[in-house]
């Protein structure tokens, strides 16, 4: 994992994790913590994947369940899933997702653009994408991965 | 930030405090109730803003403080006398002041016709006396003997004062009887202006000191224009009990000639005198003076207002966090130990102290608020003619910052509509047998957790039958209604409503008595009106203490945990059969005392279930909206009514239609706060609740 340290102006580190089979990343600098799944409490009137607002200590913090997010059946949480408390700009929101993998080191000119692909999830949520061994991972827009409320949510 | 324009932005607020200063010492004069310290004080507060505004350059505002200042200097020195019209001045000047600093402050430019006319006004009261030349206003803190609370002897060539000179020694039974000097000196010096010296020479070592014995003796020197008699008419009581001497020295204007001469070489020698004999009493009266106004800097900091809520944010989960570790020690079952169960108690106690310690940061006096009010009171009484006076109490009553500043627009347009409708004119209340000059009363008193703000006059109270009257004219109720003293009293309140007979410039802003409701209502607070014809009306607000807690009934709907504000909530209570009736094909209402009521599924409305549930298994809630539309919210059941601590939803996610806000419940969960106007706006404009799907 330190076969990158030379070069580590241009490398950057993400955290991998699980959404079913497939593999996803988020940039590590915007991960502020990773910690267990607790009940949300649902909030009205909101899109499918919103899973609801938890209590991060004293910060109501909304979750977003990624594989609905993505396009995949919603998630059936259990105490196994984890939740990655991630920072967008101002707004801090919590991922649920299976499992958190690993975290990896990866050059910027490593990270290639989204093929063209039919999902259109895939198109709005997916930055780019790594290969890592054998497996590809992508990178999340998390920008994009919450509602906009107005258009979203109305 | 600008390091010049931080030290500009400090130079503000202080000018804030100072004009309150200001308008408090002013009122004070204008009371009759001000001493020589007063006077000082409000000297010192125009005298800072003009030091300050000097080294900005704003030199609007030093023309206008100096001229205000040497005005003041006059009566300082009791060369003027704070008479009726000259007080009327000098409070036109402090608005003219604080309006000058605002307009320094954020641009703009005053009417320089207003400025010019205080100044005139204010010049002329300087000018009317024939000697008065004009001095450059001396730099007070250039004279020694200012800082030792000692004023020369006040030298009026005002031709009709009498000067006396007495001398004033208890007896030891003067005291035993209760009476005290400082009231006798009091009275004298309400008859004029007063010059009082304490002769300490007498008072003996502490070991010879007789405790029940008199050792002091005051001299002092009044010019009045009483007679002799009044000056002995004060000492009435205390005949007998103390040796009193007065002596009337001839008519102060007959030694107007060699005045200067005489204080320049015999003032100082006197004070040398007073400064050995006296040195104790004279250096604390110095300290104090000195101390005036440094002390209000040293017992306050400025503390930036985000760093105080974040204390208050850290402290709100603190409070949370202790509420969780008693849950879960109850759960874990070691409250057997009794150790653990006393430790938890004593760290529950800790954290409430914290909290409301904390709070108490953020509360601060009504002082500020109630001093803005005068100055409307003067404004408006000036507009119409009419002779008012404010009387305000429990200035010190202390409210959350946010309350405070939210709490000024509403206030205001009730003070206008107390003294515009509220009062009558002069004549009319002369001939109705009341004093002509009419009272508006305004107060302020912490009851039970909150603070109960009234706004009181003693006019010709609320004209019902015409309240009535236009009520139904404005189709706001039927023609027929019957309607008690206090349903009319609360149509005020009520959107499209105004009794001015004209539009006047003062209250007619288009702005009702419902938006000061509306805006009450947005704090968390209520407001009611009691009027007795021809004695007055009395507005009184309630609002809370703070906007960072509020208290709440916790219910549960559809399996979510709700809060509902407190305030909103008339009454709850349980459907029996037969009293719910469907009315049209996707509303309910219910029948209570004979009137009916939509009811509202608040589960169904939030999209919690997809179905009504049965009115007959929940509980309802009758609540008031802000426009006063009273429907019911159906919930499942009631859990429990405790005080919250109100956490943003939007800092985060975003607005929730018909969410306000959300709470940490002991358990550590987050419950939603329901916006019950919301609720009841949106079931009454659509009919069908969001078809959005829930999550979860």
């Amino acid at each position: 994992m330190a076969e990158n340290e030379s070069k580590a102006n241009a490398a950057r580190e993400y955290i991998t994790f699980r959404i079913g089979a497939q593999y996803y990343c988020i940039d590590i600098m915007s991960v502020r913590e990773i910690r267990g799944w607790t009940p949300a409490t649902a909030l009205p009137r909101a899109p499918a994947f919103v899973r609801g607002v938890i209590n991060l200590r004293g910060v109501v913090l909304p979750i977003i369940d990624l594989a609905d997010r993505l396009g995949f059946e919603p998630t059936e949480p259990t105490q196994r899933h984890v939740i990655i408390v991630a920072q967008t700009g101002k707004n801090i929101v919590g991922l649920l997702v299976d499992a958190v993998s690993d975290i990896i080191n990866m050059p910027a000119d490593k990270v290639q653009a989204t093929p063209d692909v039919g999902s259109e999830a895939a198109r709005a949520f997916v930055l780019g994408v790594m290969a890592i061994e054998d497996r590809m991972i992508s990178l999340i827009a998390l920008e994009s991965v919450m509602p906009t409320l107005a258009r979203e949510a109305a | 930030m600008d390091p010049m324009q931080a030290i500009k932005d400090t130079f503000f607020q202080e000018c804030e405090e100072q004009l309150g200063e200001l308008e408090t010492g002013l009122q004070a004069m204008e009371d009759g109730t001000a001493d020589d310290e007063t006077v000082n004080a409000v000297f010192r507060a125009v005298h800072s803003i003009k030091g300050g505004a000097g080294a900005f350059k704003l030199d609007r505002l030093v023309k206008f403080a100096h001229v205000f200042e040497t005005t003041l200097d006059r009566i300082r020195n009791g060369q003027l006398q704070p008479a009726v019209p000259v007080m009327k001045s000098m409070l036109r000047a402090a608005d003219v002041l604080a309006d000058l600093v605002t307009f320094s402050r954020d641009g703009g430019a005053l009417d320089d016709s207003r400025s010019n006319e205080v100044i005139a006004e204010l010049s002329a009261h300087c000018e009317a006396k024939p000697a008065a030349q004009e001095e450059p206003a001396e730099e007070p803190d250039g004279n020694p003997f200012a800082a030792l609370g000692w004023e020369p002897v006040a030298v009026s060539l005002e031709p009709v004062l009498n000067q006396y000179e007495i001398v004033f020694k208890p007896k030891p039974e003067l005291y035993a009887k209760g009476n005290e000097t400082t009231r006798l000196m009091r009275e004298l010096a309400r008859l004029g202006s007063l010059t009082v010296h304490c002769e300490t020479a007498d008072v003996p070592l502490l070991a010879n000191l007789e405790p029940e014995q008199s050792y002091l003796s005051w001299r002092a020197t009044l010019l009045s224009e009483q007679d002799l008699a009044a000056v002995q008419a004060v000492f009435e009581f205390v005949d007998g009990d103390c040796h009193l001497d007065i002596e009337a020295v001839e008519s102060a204007a007959e030694t107007a000639p060699e005045p200067e001469t005489k204080a320049a070489i015999e003032e100082p020698k006197a004070v040398a005198e007073e400064l050995r004999a006296a040195a104790p009493a004279l250096r604390e009266a110095a300290k104090a003076e000195a101390a005036g106004t440094a002390n209000a800097a040293q017992n306050t900091i400025r503390v930036d207002l985000d760093r105080v809520d974040r204390l208050i944010n850290l402290v709100g989960e603190l409070v949370i966090n202790q509420a969780m570790l008693t849950q879960r020690v109850l759960e874990a079952g070691a409250v057997k130990n009794a150790s653990i169960a006393t430790g938890l108690d004593d760290l529950e106690h800790l954290t409430r102290e914290i909290q409301e310690s904390v709070m108490a940061i953020r509360a601060q006096p009504v002082r500020p608020l109630f001093q803005r009010m005068a100055r409307i009171v003067r404004e408006v009484a000036d507009a119409t003619g009419k002779n008012v006076r404010l009387k305000t109490e429990g200035e010190g009553a202390e409210v959350d910052r946010t309350v405070i500043e939210r709490l000024a627009d509403p206030l205001t347009h009730m003070i206008r509509n107390a003294v515009d409708h509220g009062l009558e004119r002069p004549e009319a209340r002369t001939a109705a047998g009341k004093p002509a000059q009419g009272e508006v009363r305004l107060s302020a008193a912490h009851k039970s957790g909150r603070v109960v703000i009234e706004i009181a006059d003693d006019g010709r109270g609320i004209d019902r039958p015409r309240v009535k009257s236009i009520a139904i004219k404005k189709g706001l109720i039927a023609p027929d209604a019957q309607l008690t003293d206090t349903e009319i009293d609360n149509l005020l309140f009520l959107p499209g409503f105004s009794t001015a007979e004209t539009v006047s410039a003062i209250s007619g802003r288009g702005v009702g008595m419902d938006v000061v409701k509306r805006s009450i209502q947005a704090l968390g607070g209520r407001i009611s009106i009691t009027s007795r014809p021809g004695l007055g009306s009395t507005f009184s607000m309630s609002l809370p203490l703070t906007l960072a807690v509020l208290d709440g009934m916790v219910v549960k709907v559809a399996d979510q945990t709700l809060v509902v504000p407190l305030n909103s909530i008339l009454e709850t209570m349980k459907p029996k059969g037969g009293e719910v009736y469907g009315l049209g094909p996707d509303s309910q209402v219910i029948g209570i005392r004979g009137g009916f009521t939509p009811l509202i599924d608040v589960g169904y409305e939030l999209g919690f279930r997809s179905h009504r549930s049965d009115p007959m298994t929940g509980v309802t809630l009758l609540i008031e909206t802000e426009g006063g539309v009273r429907s019911a919210l159906m919930v499942d059941a009631i859990q429990d009514q405790r005080q919250v601590v109100i956490k943003s939803l939007e800092a985060n996610y975003g607005h929730v239609e018909g969410i306000a806000a959300a709470t940490i419940l002991g358990d550590g969960r987050i419950a939603l706060i329901l916006d019950t106007d919301a609720i009841v706006n949106a079931s009454c404009g659509r009919g069908t609740p969001s078809e959005m799907l829930l999550a979860g």
